[in-house]
């Protein structure tokens, strides 16, 4: 390892932090896109110097930005071929931020509607991109998880994007309904073992899995159980806020749901509960350690109304059983007076030997641990609200 | 010529400063203009109009000689002070947020 380069996407632009081979030494540039909002920056495990980021704006709309160069320049992909004022280049044609649902006759659905905040049904309509899931082998490919929840993919670099319209034409579509945050398809899991599989996961419809890379879906819920919502054991409804994965171990699951900690040991077909002895089963991101399947991370708040950690003490808890114990972790995080929250894709690890664990707050502190967890420090502490962090550990 | 304003964060994203010209043959509407504008620009189709609908994004406005022009007709005639090149076409990003 050469470094560890974090990408991290906050409230008002994106920032890249990088380290030293050691670990110990963080540059930070940016903001990236400054002012806008960045949901998410992921790097193609194919290519570490491509990434690809969402920039947003309640006020512009959707742009999908990408690098060729470690993050150092970006560009909206695809041009017109003609010389432009961004340089040889060409002009980009603007197709990159076209999320366009797929109502075609061959490979479409009909633009149904899902459940509005009042109960009545409420159109499909884009919103933004939360979630950039680049393929493993492939640095063209990309999926997106977009609100209103749908998922697309592109092929050519993010130049164009199409719609997997299977899985927004599920049966159970029009009875999906938004979670605060909008009606998000948050969290993609690649299956490293099996490149049909693909695991979704929407706020607040549930997951749902793929074993024909896209073409069908199911709703895998089944053991989950959600008091707030009318039949708590439905096939779909669910808040799920997150799930992680291992890559040695592909059929194990693990989520952390608006409440409860769960894992399933068959692919998303059951869950089990393994919330154990954490102060609250409430929070929003999950991970898996990098080189011990049974080791986990969860960061948990109070409540789903008192979003910030019980006690004011801001820790990290750790089981290496797979759940159910549970470890806080405080060394070197605030232990008074602490009041932030931890978004669903604000935490991450390296693949160095310790694992690195970081994640980011709403306050915009960025912590990061260079040995699994035990000790902890502040990259950074004065960013803007963190939406996102994903880690890149650099050959 | 028509003289188009552009916000702050489309300046950037069209790498361009805060005024523009471009082009329009026939009639003067928002339409026209707009269609020009992202036709010189590609890359900010989609950000003032919605990609799909082609309608005004909610928090976009649009003003000429200080008047908010925002829900006329997308194919209504802009002023003659617009189409003569006198005044810029503004488009306006709402004052909101934090």
């Amino acid at each position: 390892m050469t470094a560890v380069r974090i990408l991290v996407g906050t409230r008002k632009g994106g920032f890249i932090l990088t380290s030293d081979a050691g670990r110990e030494k963080w540059s930070v540039a940016g903001p990236l896109f400054a002012g806008w909002e960045v949901y998410h920056i992921k790097g193609s495990p194919a290519d570490p110097d491509r990434i690809f980021a969402s920039q947003t704006s309640s006020w512009f709309g959707q742009i999908i930005q990408r690098s060729d160069d470690g993050g150092r320049t970006w560009a909206q992909p695809g041009s017109t071929g003609a010389a432009g004022p961004d340089g040889g280049q060409g002009m980009a044609t603007g197709a990159s931020n076209l999320f366009a649902y797929d109502t075609s006759r061959d490979t479409g659905r009909p633009l149904t509607t899902h459940q509005w905040y009042d109960g009545t049904q409420h159109p499909w309509k884009f919103a933004r991109v939360w979630h950039l899931e680049p393929s493993p082998d492939d640095p063209d490919t990309c999926f997106a998880g977009v609100e209103d929840a749908a998922l697309f993919r592109t092929t050519d670099g993010a130049a164009t994007w199409q719609e997997l319209a299977a899985l927004r034409g599920h049966a159970s579509g029009p009875d999906w309904m938004p979670g605060a945050g909008g009606l998000c398809l948050h969290t993609i899991v690649l299956d490293p073992a099996n490149e049909q599989r693909i695991y979704c996961a929407i706020s607040a419809a549930g997951t749902f899995r793929s074993d024909d890379a896209g073409l069908s879906w199911k709703p895998i819920n089944r053991g989950l159980r959600s008091e707030h919502i009318p039949d708590p054991t439905a096939e779909t409804g669910h808040c799920v806020h997150r799930i992680a994965i291992h890559p040695s171990h592909p059929d194990t699951l693990f989520m952390q749901k608006h409440w409860d900690v769960m894992r399933s040991d068959d692919g998303g077909d059951s869950w089990r509960e393994v919330s154990g002895n954490l102060p609250s089963d409430f929070g929003f991101p999950i991970a898996v350690h990098a080189h011990e399947p049974e080791t986990i991370y969860v960061i948990p708040i109070l409540s789903d109304s008192l979003h910030y950690p019980p006690e004011g003490k801001l820790r990290v808890y750790r089981s290496r059983s797979g759940g159910q114990q549970w470890q806080a972790l405080t060394r070197g995080l605030p232990q008074e007076h602490c009041y932030v929250n931890v978004l669903r894709d604000a935490m991450a690890v390296d693949t160095a030997h310790p694992c690195g664990v970081y994640f980011g707050t709403t306050g915009g502190q960025v912590y990061a641990s260079s040995d699994g967890g035990d000790n902890w420090r502040a990259i950074v502490r004065d960013l803007p609200a963190v939406l996102s962090v994903e880690v890149q550990t650099l050959p | 010529m028509i003289r188009i304003v552009l916000p702050f964060h489309l300046q950037i994203l069209a790498n361009c400063g805060r005024e523009v010209t471009v082009e329009v043959t026939g009639a003067i509407t928002q339409r026209s203009v707009l269609d020009a504008l992202e036709s010189r620009y590609p890359m900010l189709r989609g950000t003032v109009r919605e990609h799909i609908s082609q309608q005004r994004r909610p928090r976009v406005r649009f003003f000429v000689d200080n008047t908010d022009v925002s829900h006329q007709p997308p194919d209504a005639a802009l002023p003659e002070s617009v189409a003569r090149g006198e005044r810029p076409f503004m488009i306006v990003g709402a004052v909101a947020g934090g």
